[in-house]
């Protein structure tokens, strides 16, 4: 499988505070890859740093051969990367379709309306909220919206924060399946997540971030045995 | 009855005129959090190039007013928007990561250069253009009568069709949702692959073509100005755009209306020595009373 994302050595700093140390990771085309760790080991920041925000202090992210990592957010935006956010950023004031459409900024208007009927069958929630403003619609729903929003944009790979920050546990199993049916399509998938248990069920591979460093990784069964995992991240159980 | 009439109809004028400037105001604060205290100016400088291109357009024996006329407006929009973009680019756009008050102590100084500049080169003297649009409607209205001059009309419904234009590309195009986009949330249109400095920038020659289109109209009915004509008319379009709401689009119209209507009954009713001690108190007055406008959203602290 060629590596279709690789963080070779990747440090972030906060001013005084280094918020990633050392971090190497690998994506490859095809896979699904998770990333999981406790609130605030640097998870998002990862994902941010992929777009240039912050931007790293030293390493290299590279994306399809090409170092990324001094680019600006529009231009890694526009070569085939998007990203569902930490907090879901869907935009309050427009509606869902209007959302929607702020997915195909890279690629242009002319999928719009094949892609959003597709999203609208991955999404049926969204599909009755069509016309609605975005900020009236329920947890689940606008992260419902900012995962289809990010598919829009027919990514190379496909980012995801968080999605189950703050959901109902049946709407984070719902969620989670929509995944499986997008993964299943032969999406790259890099998931970044707190819920260990449905990550790594999904992921063929993951990570284990603490504190900013990589501490473990394997598959995903692998990890979901392991007993420092379980201890960590499953409840000991 | 014939004074409230005509008061109507002026203060539509002016309110219409008021609600253009206002436009730059809203949408400049909407996307980057700032009053652009130059936007008045910017204004002031397209008076001068209304003058210039009447002048050049004359000088190549042009004598229709249609031709006149759309020539001058698109000189002048052209023009003035390219100043806009110069303005953000040089003054704004280096201070993106400053402290708020770094920008504004930008936005004065800015300001300042431009009246120095085109008191420099124009000269201090008042300047004046022609009349180019003459005549007006009477209607007689009990005892006395209502006159509206053609040219009113002309300002009224030129401005309503910049207005609509402008609310049509904000609302139904693509540049339009990037905008609001970049307005709502400038992190996550990055994210998407929006090119938050071009749109900011777009932003500021929107902010300075309405200003243009505001500036070539009262300058054709007004016909004189000096280098200092930005200053009153700036503030006033700055009250309106807080009377309708900062940040709001169709707030700044809305403001622009209201408070040309209002200083105009007042300056008919009551007395126009005072008109603009009245349209600054109305400002204070909404400042206390509804900090977020007629049309604006409160302010959520985000936690």
């Amino acid at each position: 499988m060629t590596s279709l994302m690789e963080f070779k050595e990747v440090d972030v700093h906060y001013g005084p505070i280094q918020a990633l140390k050392k971090v190497s990771l690998t994506v490859s085309e095809g896979e699904i890859v998770t990333l999981i760790g406790a609130n605030g080991a640097g998870k998002s920041t990862l994902l941010m740093s992929i777009f240039g925000q912050p931007r790293i202090s030293s390493g290299e992210i590279i994306y399809r051969g090409e170092d990324i990592s001094q680019k600006s957010s529009h231009y890694v935006a526009s070569h085939g990367l998007a990203q569902s956010p930490e907090g879901r950023r869907i935009f309050p004031s427009m509606s869902v379709e209007e959302n929607l459409l702020m997915g195909t900024i890279p690629i242009g208007m002319d999928h719009a309306e094949e892609d959003m009927q597709h999203m609208f069958e991955l999404f049926p929630r969204l599909l009755e909220r069509r016309n609605q403003r975005a900020s009236t619609m329920s947890g689940g729903e606008q992260q419902m919206l900012a995962i289809a929003r990010a598919l829009m944009s027919r990514p190379k790979l496909l980012l995801l924060d968080e999605p189950s920050l703050g959901l109902a546990p049946i709407i984070v199993k719902q969620i989670f399946q929509i995944l499986r049916d997008v993964a299943s399509t032969g999406m790259t998938i890099f998931l970044v997540e707190q819920n260990a248990n449905h990550a790594l069920k999904l992921a063929n591979r993951g990570y284990v971030m603490v504190n900013g460093e990589i501490r473990m990784t394997g598959t995903g069964d692998e990890l979901l045995v392991n007993p420092e995992v379980r201890e960590a991240y499953l409840g000991g159980h | 009855m014939d004074i409230v009439l005509q008061q109507l109809v002026n203060g539509l004028t002016l309110g219409s005129v008021y609600g253009l400037i206002a436009i730059g105001y809203t949408m400049v604060y909407g996307i980057i959090g700032m009053i652009n205290f130059a936007h008045g100016d910017v204004y002031m400088v397209s008076a001068y190039i209304t003058a210039i291109a009447i002048a050049l357009l004359t000088f190549f024996g042009i004598e229709s007013f249609p031709i006149i006329i759309i020539g001058t407006l698109f000189l002048t929009v052209a023009v003035t928007g390219a100043y806009g973009w110069v303005i953000e680019r040089i003054a704004y756009r280096p201070l993106r990561n400053s402290s708020r008050l770094s920008v504004l102590i930008s936005a004065i100084g800015m300001s300042l250069i431009l009246q120095n500049y085109v008191q420099l080169s124009q000269g201090a003297n008042q300047q004046g253009v022609p009349t180019l649009l003459s005549g007006a409607l009477r209607f007689n209205v009990g005892d006395g009568f209502v006159q509206i001059t053609y040219m009113k009309i002309f300002i009224i419904v030129a401005s309503l069709i910049g207005m609509g234009v402008l609310t049509y590309i904000i609302q139904k195009t693509k540049l339009g949702r990037m905008c609001r986009a970049t307005q709502q949330d400038r992190k996550m249109a990055s994210i998407l692959g929006i090119n938050t400095d071009r749109i900011i920038s777009i932003v500021f020659v929107i902010g300075a073509t309405m200003a243009a289109l505001a500036g070539v109209l009262i300058t054709l009915d007004y016909g004189a100005f000096d280098f200092y004509v930005g200053f009153i008319i700036g503030i006033k379009a700055f009250t309106a755009a807080v009377l309708g709401g900062i940040g709001s689009l169709p707030g700044a119209m809305l403001g622009g209306l209201v408070l040309g209507l209002s200083e105009a009954l007042f300056a008919g009713l009551i007395s126009s020595d005072y008109k603009d001690v009245f349209s600054f108190s109305l400002l204070v007055l909404i400042l206390i009373i509804r900090p977020s406008g007629l049309l604006g959203k409160p302010e959520v602290e985000k936690v």
